[in-house]
């Protein structure tokens, strides 16, 4: 397990992790000294050639031509920006999840190969000529939809985050993963095409008796959870396409439930079936799995709605400052139960705050972006978020949701992340009094 | 490619006859699109099953059965007594650990309705095999992890679709409804912005636990 990289990648990336890090450790020893000037000027190990008076090679040479390339890939210099995972989480890597790397990205859209990833049984590689979805139950006529039926339904777009209720559940005991991208990195945010789930429910025909729903996936695990009938007639899509292409093999190709603002497990991948019943089904992921334990031993059940949060995704443990003088704090927030309104930032671990500066779409139950900018002369920062939504939740502390919940809930944890930011620009993630 | 040439043909027959069919049993809706599913395609596809037995098909298993299945197809992973292996999931035990530091959730100690066990092992287990078991041999190794919870004590238990919907799991009252918001909103007032707390201390470090996995570890 070395710490950093020789390993694979082009020597630009290689050269500039390693100065990332190795700038952090010798900025330590030499008790915090930081250059002032530009990042271009310290952090990355450079090549004189290609740089002012010379004229780089790429200035001169003819480069690959169209079709080099049919499908896109990022530049090899961003060989860096995958999801990661956490391997002793879990027992097998189809039954496991993989995070988001939150700290290499930027306004609320979340590329689609680099979208997390939660499997329960792997993934099912569904040849879309033979995708069937079936509605049954407390219809009027069980049907058969194919794919190509359920692209000729009205559609919309719409974009939406999806988290998943176990992330950063992981801190509900303290601090412990160093990095936005595992403390927090269960979540993303795309826009889907899909068709309202409305409409192909009353394509069968719902009976007045019709109260719950129960989409199941066609994977190996044949992921099932109970959804209110409410729900599914009020924002819930089957959606076919993330940001315009098809969805992604790891993302539920070729069909996935979206259910707005609810956790990421009910937004069933590879859609198989919907089941149309008059009582819950109390499921494996609704019993053994997604419900909270508290400390008396009892445990809340159907807490679908994800809660207020946001982060800090720079700095953050994998991102550290780099440059004293001016510098940009940028996060992203979301809620559930609606649009953000506000985001408050502190440098000083809650005692004062500021109101951070939204950019970008405000979009109810999507991930909203938020900056500080700021002058960083190498003091000790303890850096907060706090995000309250158009309902008028406030994202709580740990503290505080630890006095009403205690430490074993795994879920749910939307609490206000602390990141120590050292004289030497690293930064550790960190709880405070 | 399927593995019956000859199966496909047919299917393919049948996938045109219920398609001309189709034009004729369209749906009950306004678009007219897709088609009435037939009673087998929904019998074949229809496994889930409910707290009050209500998708159970017909079969029944033993205690001892269900050992038998349980030590061939399960005990790799869940163990002999299904007390699970390294990290794989424990499915006994844990009796009185809900309100302790160190939960155990099993299907004695947590699990609300014996239903989910019958609906999750079939549609899920063994892992990487799923619906694959007998309902007999679900019926058995129900009966047979009840047994390893103490949920029922005599080993020639039989478990059946009859007497299902009957069993009781020990920790079904603890389960309660969803009640947040449970912190401060801006009901009870506007955050504080200046002068919170005073002094802060730091009173925790992820680099105590140090369990970030390496950062240039491949996928
Ligand atoms: C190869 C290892 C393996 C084998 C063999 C296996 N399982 Fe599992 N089992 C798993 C994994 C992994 C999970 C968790 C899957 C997930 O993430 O959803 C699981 C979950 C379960 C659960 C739910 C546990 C919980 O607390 O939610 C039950 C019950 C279960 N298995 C029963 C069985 C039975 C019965 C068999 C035999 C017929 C079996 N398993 C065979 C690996 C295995």
């Amino acid at each position: 397990m070395a710490r950093q990289g020789s390993k694979g990648g082009s020597g630009g990336v290689a050269s500039r992790r390693a100065f990332l890090k190795g700038g952090v450790a010798a900025g330590a020893a030499a008790g915090g000294a930081l250059a002032t000037g530009a990042l271009g000027g310290s952090a990355m190990a450079q090549n004189a050639d290609n740089m002012a008076p010379n004229v780089a090679d790429w200035s001169r040479y003819l480069g690959e031509g169209v079709d080099a390339r049919p499908y896109g890939t990022p530049s090899e210099f961003e060989a860096h920006v995958v999801r990661r995972n956490v391997e002793w989480l879990t027992a097998s890597p189809e039954s496991s999840v993989n995070f988001t790397p939150l700290h290499d990205l930027e306004g609320i859209i979340t590329p689609n190969g680099l979208c997390f990833e939660r499997h329960h049984g792997g993934i099912a590689e569904v040849d879309p000529a033979d995708y069937q979805l079936m509605i049954n139950g407390l219809v009027d006529k069980p049907m058969i939809f194919t794919l190509q039926d359920l692209m000729r339904f009205p559609r919309v777009n719409r974009i939406y985050f999806l988290e998943c209720a176990a992330n950063s559940g992981m801190e509900w005991r303290g601090a412990q993963l160093n990095g936005c991208q595992f403390t927090h990195g269960m979540v993303h945010c795309l826009m889907y095409t899909g068709v309202p789930l409305k409409l192909i429910l009353e394509e069968a025909g719902l009976k007045p008796n019709a109260k719950w729903l129960m989409p199941e996936g066609g994977d190996s695990s044949g992921m099932n959870r109970s959804v209110p009938i409410e729900k599914g007639l009020d924002d819930c899509l089957v959606a076919f396409k993330m940001n315009g292409e098809a969805l992604r093999p790891e993302q539920g190709y070729p069909v996935r439930l979206v259910v707005p603002g609810w956790e990421g497990n009910m937004w069933v991948k590879w859609l198989r079936r919907i089941e149309v019943g008059d009582e819950p089904w109390h499921t494996r992921e609704e019993t053994s799995k997604y419900t909270d334990l508290l400390e008396d031993g009892k445990a809340r059940r159907f807490t679908w709605v994800m809660d207020v949060k946001s982060v800090v995704t720079n700095p953050s443990p994998q991102a550290p400052l780099l440059v004293k003088g001016h510098n940009i704090i940028t996060g992203l927030a979301w809620s559930g139960r609606g649009t953000i309104d506000r985001v408050d930032v502190t440098l000083d671990g809650g005692n004062n705050w500021r109101t951070a500066r939204i950019d970008g779409p405000v979009l109810p139950m999507s991930l909203t972006r938020f900056y500080v900018e700021f002058d960083w002369q190498g003091e000790d920062l303890l850096l907060q978020s706090r995000a309250i939504d158009s309902t008028g939740d406030i994202q709580p502390t740990k503290d505080e949701l630890r006095a009403v919940r205690g430490t074993n809930s795994i879920y749910h944890n939307n609490g206000i992340q602390t990141w120590h930011v050292r004289s030497n620009g690293e930064v550790e993630n960190v709880e405070v009094s | 490619m399927s593995r019956f040439p000859e199966l496909a043909r047919v299917g393919a027959a049948t996938l045109a006859l219920s398609l001309l069919l189709a034009a004729g049993a369209a749906s009950a809706g306004k678009f007219g699109i897709g088609r009435e599913a037939r009673d087998e395609e929904v019998a074949g596809w229809d496994i889930d099953i409910r707290p009050d037995g209500q998708g159970l098909p017909a079969g029944s298993g033993s205690v001892q059965q269900g050992e038998e299945v349980f030590l061939e197809l399960c005990a790799a992973c869940h163990g002999d007594f299904a007390e699970g292996v390294d990290r794989w999931p424990v499915l006994s035990g844990g009796a009185d650990s809900l309100a302790s530091e160190d939960p155990v959730k099993t299907v004695g100690s947590y699990w609300p309705y014996l239903s989910t066990v019958y609906d999750y092992i079939y549609r899920a287990m063994p892992f990487g095999d799923a619906q694959s078991l007998t309902p007999d041999e679900v019926y058995a190794i129900t009966a047979y992890i009840l047994y390893m919870n103490d949920v029922v004590g005599d080993e020639t238990f039989v478990l059946s679709q009859e007497n299902f919907a009957d069993m009781r799991l020990p920790n079904e009252a603890n389960f309660i409804p969803d009640a947040r918001p449970d912190t401060p909103t801006l009901a009870d007032g506007e955050p504080c912005m200046s002068d919170c707390k005073g002094q802060v201390e730091i009173t925790g470090r992820a680099r105590i636990l140090d369990v970030t996995p390496d950062s240039d570890e491949s996928n």
